[in-house]
């Protein structure tokens, strides 16, 4: 292992000017440490994001080396054997500036997925009893621990291809609701969803769940939509 | 290659999508050969005389393959959109499908060369 990294840095906006940094290596180091090392020792005008450092909030999200990931949960030994880093911002979304995208565009989609709960009518007073071992609450589990980071959508080529593709993330988060029996608005949901940047623009492509740090599969979400959507056609619902 | 796109899903999809376009392109040409019969016998046994060359039997082979990995990974497509669970062990599946379209061309060259 010699004794210090080299980091290839994507700045600016538009992609074009890259610097280059040597970093100390240190015993267990992530690739967040060695960004936090870049601002603070070498250049202090390097914008990035981060916030929890323990894979909580999923705010500094980047491309490392190609791949999107969560840079405080990954340690450069794994991504970087040879002691290269490049450090590039999360693809499909505006860059603000260096490695800080803007996010805005990525939740406006889950807006149009209809990704917000909206009790239904007549719920009634009392708590709404959803039996765990339900399958709806089962197909929702599988989907609910999503933390909104933007990895799978950065890992998206259909995103890449169409930008009014609704993504990975919004789709997934439109299956937990599709599951929620106290949710009033499947039909608006499925609607919004079955449109042609919607579930059934999804080529199965499996990068967002073989990119998700927490192990999701927005493709079966995805998958499921597509059922749901289908199933309501047939039913003369939509 | 992009580094996000290296993985077996990826390069299932991929390889899905060009052995289909080779089967879109060679139906039209399969089509219009089994079309010369229109003309009578002879002219489909003289194409047919054709199909005994080495390059033709090469070009078999790659549709052969194209076919099969196409039935193969076109399954794998359907198990992942309509069973109700995430695929699991997807670099497993996408291996299993490439060997069978393997093993299957296999065959079919033993037949050939029987």
């Amino acid at each position: 292992m010699s004794a210090t990294l080299s980091v290839s840095v994507q700045r600016g906006t538009d992609g074009r000017r890259i610097d280059r940094f040597e970093v100390p290596r240190q015993p267990a180091q992530t690739v967040l440490d060695v960004v936090t090392w870049i601002q603070r020792e070498a250049d202090p005008t390097l914008a990035y994001r981060f916030a929890c450092r323990v894979g909580m909030c999923g705010s500094c999200a980047m491309t490392v080396n190609g791949k999107p990931r969560w840079t405080c949960r990954t340690r450069v030994e794994t991504v970087a054997p040879d002691g290269c880093l490049t450090l590039e911002p999360l693809r499909n979304m505006p860059v603000v500036k260096d490695l800080v995208v803007d996010m805005a565009p990525f939740f406006a989609k889950w807006t149009a997925a209809h990704g917000v709960f909206t009790p239904r009518e007549n719920l009634g007073a009392d708590f709404a009893v959803v039996p765990p071992s339900s399958p709806e609450r089962r197909a929702a589990d599988a989907a609910i621990e999503c933390i909104g980071c933007g990895v799978c959508y950065s890992a998206c080529d259909v995103v890449a291809w169409r930008s009014d593709y609704l993504g990975p993330a919004a789709l997934n988060r439109a299956w937990t609701l599709v599951n929620d029996v106290r949710d009033g608005h499947a039909r608006e949901r499925l609607v919004a969803v079955a449109g042609d940047a919607g579930c059934h623009a999804c080529h199965s492509h499996g990068s967002c769940t073989q990119h998700c740090p927490k192990s999701l599969s927005p493709t079966a979400s995805i998958a499921g939509l597509k059922r749901a959507v289908l199933r309501a056609t047939l039913r003369g619902e939509l | 290659m992009q580094a996000h796109r290296n993985h077996p899903g990826w390069w299932a999809a991929l390889v899905h999508r060009l052995s289909g376009l080779a089967l879109a392109v060679f139906l039209p040409l399969h089509f219009l050969a089994l079309g010369t019969a229109l003309t009578g016998a002879d002219a489909l046994d003289r194409f047919l005389d054709l199909t005994a060359s080495p390059l033709v039997k090469v070009a078999e082979t790659g549709i052969v393959l194209a076919l099969a990995l196409h039935l193969a990974l076109g399954l794998r497509v359907l198990h992942v959109e309509f069973l109700p669970r995430p695929e699991r062990r997807t670099r497993a599946f996408v291996a299993g499908c490439f060997g069978i379209s393997v093993a299957a061309t296999l065959l079919f060259l033993l037949n050939l060369t029987a």
